[in-house]
């Protein structure tokens, strides 16, 4: 490139930024790095705000109504801080025919929220994905990024219920296994 | 690096393994790593370095060895002796019964006779289950890469296309046009730069093929891809991966920097003048994208929406360039064609699908895990034979194949052979190769609502066919399941299939009728009992009820 891109200052002083930053550096600025960014961004924060969204449209060069459009295809990209622990249930047609909406009623009516929602004290998000790719071990649920197969109503229940009971609930998880 | 160099490591290699006299094979595939694998894998490690085996019996992580079901799996002396749903507990007697022959718990001997293991054809899983993937060392011991070298020191573009069209290689993604043909129109296309993209966005739900084999071996890909491309005159390429697959990503990764800094990627590979990179770039979740002219969009970084076709992206692809797509499954079959020749692959299978397909089969069926069979078994014989039935003795109702855009192909058909042309016949599709099995307890209303459900969140919204059509469609089919239908409903939803069929964009829409059309062609006695008598034979849905219960 024969111009050094402009560079603007982050929204914060967030540490943080630094690796957005070096995202956009690595691809040097283009604009078609926009989902790649868009990744490193939900990946470090979370989720997307707005102002990040303004400074990564700033930074690549495209409008920001491209960066919103973009966002808001994708399924995996989200503007919703998630909760301090998800639960991903796999609805794919394999956990479909093997009993996946059985596990988001179970879910409904311990913890009280439907696909897409946080308890209201932001323990637990509970999400549904398309398909993990994880089919021989259908009915299959991402608690925390760990996959977990054959999973039963019962089972969703304990782990939930252990979220949402108390506070250092990783421990909680390991010793009702 | 040149041939020698190949060679060289491919030489140390197999004699550093052959100084075991044990090889512990632990899969550590995505499947079997949510069944705990990697632990089951330290724990095996430890129990050999606390016995002071080191020098004699090696533990190694392997990608998916298939049957994803009786998961974590180990396997010792080359398959001699396996075992299933091992727990980190049964370490210390699996390594008893490697070194010493003492027996073990029955309930974790897994029997490597079944039909589930014989019954099959490997090409494109060679390596999976026998090789680190995470070792291109590995790979290379298993004549990795000496396709490649074959290609570009010894073939000229158009001899490799030859070979290809030879073979009869049809692409794998699920379409099936022919491979050799693509490849030409790319090679012919007169342009400075052109591109080779390999999809990886698996996104058919109840499909892991292609995930597996970018776990299990992901420099069998980068060859296929850096062979296609020297034949088409590309020096850039992509893999269009799912965000979903952390690992596959992972080990793409780590394939692509291990391949660079051996010089079989990058500047002047193998000492010759051609140059080929690669880099991932991750999808975000959207279904659409798999679609060639979606994909192109999302890899410049915008929305994937398909454009109208031709141009085809093989004239007119990323960023206007001649591109050539190819799904992961038909990369992975390329070296072994190069290898061993295009007629070698066009004697395995059947006169118009050449070659063998790999297979994700799940839902109820016993062995749920990948096959890889050749052209023209039955799915009788997939299904009952290496699938191993039904369990808890229910009763077969229907195999969904082709994910979304794929049909139900029921009882009476199940002796077709599987190819792309008899599942055509029968309403369905090859699809990608998600293999659905259905028993009695599943309603096939429901599972039509279920797909279209998924195609009218999927679809990208560009054409009116597709996006108001397939809305439509499913507010019918809902109705149905909640016994709110009347008997005009079914007249209505039949036209409006043959609607979105014809006007859709894209495949999406163009196929997304296909599981509403096979279950009114197979199954109309459900949607009648469910309009007519309001009740679900299955017992899945509540028509005669107010409200439905499924609602996922």
């Amino acid at each position: 490139m024969l111009l050094t891109p402009k560079t603007f200052s982050p929204p914060s002083d967030d540490k943080r930024w630094k690796i957005v930053d070096g995202m956009m550096r690595r691809h040097g600025y283009e604009p078609y790095a926009l989902i790649e960014v868009l990744h490193t961004v939900q990946e470090t924060f979370g989720f997307l705000t707005d102002d990040a969204m303004k400074y990564v449209a700033l930074s690549l060069r495209v409008p920001f109504s491209k960066v919103y459009g973009v966002a808001t295809f994708y399924h995996f990209f989200t503007m919703k801080p998630p909760g301090q622990h998800t639960c991903v249930i796999c609805t794919g047609t394999a956990c479909y025919i093997k009993g996946a909406p059985v596990l988001v009623n179970a879910v409904e009516e311990v913890a009280g929220i439907k696909p897409g929602e946080t308890t209201s004290d932001g323990q637990l998000s509970l999400l549904t994905a398309r398909c993990l790719g994880s089919c021989g071990l259908a009915p299959a649920v991402v608690f925390d990024g760990q996959v977990a197969g054959k999973i039963t109503s019962e089972k969703i229940k304990q782990r939930i219920l252990a979220h949402l009971v108390s506070a250092p609930e990783t421990l909680a998880v390991e010793a009702q296994q | 690096m040149n041939q020698d160099d190949l060679a060289n490591i491919s030489a140390q290699t197999k004699t550093s393994e052959k100084g075991f006299e044990h090889v512990v094979k632990v899969c550590v595939a995505a499947g079997c790593l949510s069944a705990n694998a990697e632990q089951v894998k330290t724990q095996l490690e430890g129990e050999v370095k606390h016995r002071g085996l080191e020098t004699c019996c090696k533990i190694k992580g392997v990608g998916c060895m298939g049957l994803c079901a009786a998961g974590p799996l180990v396997s010792a002396d080359a398959n001699e002796k396996m075992f299933q749903a091992v727990t980190p507990a049964d370490a210390g007697s699996i390594i008893d019964n490697v070194m010493e022959n003492k027996p073990v718990s029955e309930a974790i001997v897994l029997d490597n006779k079944l039909d589930f293991f014989t019954g099959q054809k490997k090409i494109v899983l060679e390596n999976c289950g026998e090789i680190d993937p995470e070792r291109i060392e590995d790979y290379i011991a298993c004549e990795g890469y000496e396709g490649l070298f074959r290609a570009i020191t010894k073939m000229k573009p158009l001899e490799v296309i030859e070979q290809i069209t030879k073979s009869g290689l049809r692409g794998r993604g699920g379409a099936g046009f022919p491979t050799g043909l693509k490849w030409t129109t790319v090679y012919k296309a007169s342009s400075p730069r052109k591109f080779v993209i390999c999809n990886a966005d698996e996104g058919d739900p109840g499909a892991f093929m292609d995930r597996a084999v970018l776990e299990s071996d992901p420099h069998r890909v980068l060859e296929g891809m850096a062979i296609a491309a020297y034949a088409v005159g590309a020096n850039k390429g992509f893999i269009y991966c799912r965000a979903e697959y952390p690992l596959a990503v992972k080990r793409l990764r780590i394939a692509i920097r291990q391949a660079e800094n051996n010089g079989l990627l990058g500047m002047n590979i193998g000492d010759t003048h051609f140059d080929f990179k690669v880099e991932v770039r991750l999808g975000a979740g959207a279904f659409v994208c798999g679609e060639e002219t979606a994909l192109i969009g999302s890899v410049e970084g915008g929305r994937g929406t398909p454009r109208p076709r031709p141009p085809f992206p093989a004239m007119e692809g990323l960023w206007h360039a001649p591109t050539l797509i190819n799904n992961v499954e038909t990369f992975a079959n390329i070296a072994p064609i190069i290898r061993q020749g295009g007629e070698w692959y066009a004697s395995i299978g059947t006169e118009k699908s050449k070659g063998t397909k790999v297979f994700a089969l799940a839902g109820r069926v016993n062995n749920t895990g990948l096959i890889e069979v050749p052209m023209g078994m039955t799915l009788r014989d997939i299904i009952f034979r290496l699938g191993g039935g039904i369990p808890e003795g229910r009763r077969f109702k229907a195999v969904q194949s082709g994910g979304p855009s794929g049909g139900c192909v029921p009882e009476q058909y199940l002796d077709i052979p599987v190819d792309y042309d008899s599942l055509a016949a029968v309403g369905s599709i090859m699809g990608s190769g998600g293999m659905i099995v259905m028993d009695e307890t599943s309603c096939m209303v429901d599972v039509a609502r279920f797909f279209m459900d998924f195609c009218m969140s999927e679809s990208c919204g560009k054409c009116v066919p597709c996006r108001v059509g397939t809305t439509q469609m499913h507010n019918i089919l809902e109705r149905i399941t909640q016994g709110k239908s009347g008997p005009q409903d079914l007249e209505l939803l039949k036209r409006l299939t043959g609607m979105v069929k014809a006007a859709s964009l894209c495949g999406l829409g163009q196929t997304a009728p296909n599981p509403t059309l096979t279950t009114l062609r197979y199954f109309m006695d459900e949607y009648r009992a469910h309009i007519e008598e309001g009740r679900c034979p299955a017992g899945i849905c509540h028509p005669a009820k107010v409200e439905a219960e499924v609602s996922a």
